[in-house]
């Protein structure tokens, strides 16, 4: 395991995309520009060889800041910084960032091989100097993925989920990625073959000391993987911390509701009550604290002034009821 | 909760059904039993492909082509319903039986109003004028909880949430006063805020209806939180069911017991999950004798000739070698 290190620090990152309709339209009617806040003035720190945690809703603005980590979206104020880092073999510079991405069936190309979908990243990057260096390596790959050699051969559509998962990650990990982004890689597969992929991840973290950012909706997958966690609403974090501390102690009512409204299979049959609304519109947030039309314990304070997030009992919690 | 005293609202016996493909036929179910108490919630559970979305859709008699079933029946109320005619069997599927899937977006027609959709269903299987039929649609939708549903009726499906599309869903669902309903992975598409609501609806309507629910999904939390007994599917069988808490406290089958151990929990954190080695077999591979042997712990090569049967108890489980050994009463 490498020092413990920040590898990516996030400054005061936004994103906002304008989806205001076309300039004649809005002059005739009057309209003003609509801008959806997607990330607002988001910061956080990753250490290197840990996972960190992104948990929200759908619409919360999670996947945009993964996008912006990979650098597929750039954010509209604000910076994101990955410090140079030293390798197991020597060498010292930018980590290489790498992506997972949700849908194994959409994300793999059908008409390539699975050797070829693998080999690509190394070729591209010439991190190999010929043809059979390239082909050990993907057998590597394989292998260390829990798949076979062989395999190379074969088409994507031979593969089912899981495997294809297996697949993502022997890409990702062909450039010899030391950070890897992870957008909901197990929500589109069966519990027990969620369970392989988890465990299958956390053992490369091990083994080649990766770092995880990991976004999820499934709180029970993320309490499984993550050291620090990060609770988003609206665009906002509005909780984050170590992730144990998080789960044992949720400050935020909205981490709390979280937390008490998924079904558990320890406690069959159990009553609950389930959070009353939706997730507002990111282009239109309620004012003040976003969350408080569904909060219960909120004061008319909070439909006023926006609170910011403050140190707490060993986390940070962006709630004017919390302390 | 005593499934096994009131006579079955629903009945289905040794079901299978066949896809007659160029390379032979393929049984995608092989031999499926199970009954459905009045007011009941029977969650069935298992991963894609186990046969769990092809049981609802036998029992709506909405099998297509060239699926058929080959063998085995389905009773509702005491009538056959699998050879009815196509007609009398669209009679009884709205009226008798309702359905909600997956995606209330696609399930929803998208050029008529919600008022409109659910006037159609009401008039159509209950002998009610226009009028009626509208002020019955409005009730349906306060019902469901759909606030301001005196405006929100002469809405399109495209204005309003997943969530409170799902709401429509299930008030059309509810429109003739069904005695059951199959529902289909109906909180898959939605976060898990607006999950925990419908699921608390669908228990409250099944309770103050006394409509029973065959719930579908791949969820064992949903699964554990609103049902009161579980099949467990594998592979085209039930290889498990029985009471919920007794299912996932005291698991019989060894494919219940892997499948409940490699989820993830939410109250402790573990070093390693269990898991469930290889994946279910495809149609044309599934393995003789029990379809689970081959990544079973437990197995003998007694499992690998003959296939185990479910026995008729209220919970039972589909296996020569039980991980625990079931009370005798």
């Amino acid at each position: 395991m490498p020092e413990p290190s920040p590898i990516l620090t996030v400054s005061a990152a936004s994103c906002r995309f304008d989806v205001s309709p076309p300039a004649l339209t809005r002059l005739l009617a009057h309209e003003p520009r609509r801008i959806l806040r997607a990330v607002e003035n988001i910061s956080f720190t990753v250490e290197r060889g840990t996972t960190f945690s992104i948990v929200g809703e759908s619409g919360c603005g999670k996947s945009t800041l993964a996008r912006m980590v990979v650098g597929l979206q750039r954010p509209t104020e604000g910076a994101l910084h990955f410090h140079d880092i030293h390798r197991a073999d020597g060498s010292f510079g930018p980590p290489r960032v790498q992506m997972i991405f949700q849908d194994p069936y959409a994300s793999l190309n059908p008409r390539w091989r699975v050797g070829d979908v693998i080999a690509e990243p190394i070729r591209e990057l010439r991190l190999r100097p010929d043809e059979a260096a390239v082909s050990q390596r993907v057998g590597d790959l394989l292998e260390i993925v829990g798949l076979s050699r062989g395999d190379a051969e074969r088409y994507p559509h031979a593969f089912s989920g899981g495997q294809r998962q297996r697949i993502s990650i022997a890409r990702a990990l062909a450039t010899e990625a030391d950070f890897l982004v992870c957008d909901e890689p197990t929500s589109a597969l069966d519990v027990s073959v969620q369970a392989q992929i988890l465990n299958l991840m956390v053992r490369l973290q091990k083994e080649f000391g990766l770092t995880y950012l990991f976004i999820s909706h499934n709180l029970s997958v993320v309490r499984h993987m993550s050291d620090q966690l990060a609770i988003m609403y609206l665009g906002r974090f509005v909780e984050s911390g170590p992730a144990e501390t998080i789960f044992q102690r949720p400050r935020h009512p909205y981490t709390r509701l979280l937390l008490d409204t998924i079904p558990d299979v320890e406690q069959p049959n159990r009553q609950r009550k389930p959070m009353s609304g939706e997730v507002p519109s990111p282009i239109a947030p309620p004012p003040g604290c976003a969350f408080h039309p569904r909060c219960p314990i909120a004061v008319p304070n909070c439909s006023a002034v926006a609170p910011v997030l403050e140190a707490l009992d060993e986390r940070l919690v962006a709630c004017h009821r919390a302390a | 909760m005593n499934a096994t005293m009131a006579p079955p609202l629903l009945s289905v016996r040794d079901l299978r059904i066949v896809f007659d493909g160029r390379h032979g036929p393929l049984t995608a179910l092989d031999g499926v039993s199970f009954d459905i108490a009045p007011g009941e919630i029977l969650g069935v559970v298992g991963e894609s492909g186990a046969g769990k979305s092809l049981t609802g859709t036998a029992v709506i008699g909405l099998l297509d082509p060239p699926g058929r079933i080959a063998s085995g029946s389905i009773h509702l109320n005491g009538q056959r319903i699998d050879n009815l005619p196509a007609e009398a069997m669209c009679k009884l599927r709205g009226r008798r039986i309702g359905a909600i899937f997956q995606d209330p977006l696609t399930s929803l027609h998208p050029l008529l109003t919600v008022g409109e959709q659910l006037v159609e269903t009401i008039t159509t299987h209950l002998p009610v004028g226009k009028a009626e039929a509208r002020d019955r649609a409005l009730q349906l939708l306060k019902e469901v909880g759909i606030p301001a549903a005196e405006t929100r009726i002469d809405q399109y499906p495209h204005q309003f949430s997943g969530g409170m599309r799902q709401r429509v869903v299930i008030a059309l669902a509810l429109c003739a006063e069904p005695s059951l309903i199959i529902a289909d992975e109906p909180t898959t598409a939605l976060d898990v805020s607006i999950q925990a609501q419908i699921t608390t609806l669908l228990k409250r309507l099944c309770r103050e209806h006394g409509t029973a629910i065959m719930l579908v999904t791949h969820d064992m939390g949903v699964i554990a939180e609103t049902a009161d007994r579980v099949a467990v599917m594998y592979a085209g069988n039930v290889v498990e069911i029985g009471p919920v808490d007794e299912v996932i406290r005291r698991p019989h089958h060894p494919y219940t017991a892997g499948l409940m151990a490699s989820i993830p929990s939410i109250h402790t954190r573990h070093q390693h999950l269990h898991q469930i080695d290889g994946a279910m077999p495809r149609l044309n591979a599934i393995p003789p004798g029990c379809a689970f042997n081959p990544r079973c712990g437990r197995a003998e090569p007694f499992c690998r000739d003959v296939k185990p049967g479910l026995p008729g108890k209220s919970h039972a489980a589909a296996c020569h070698f039980p991980l625990t050994e079931p009370a005798h009463a």
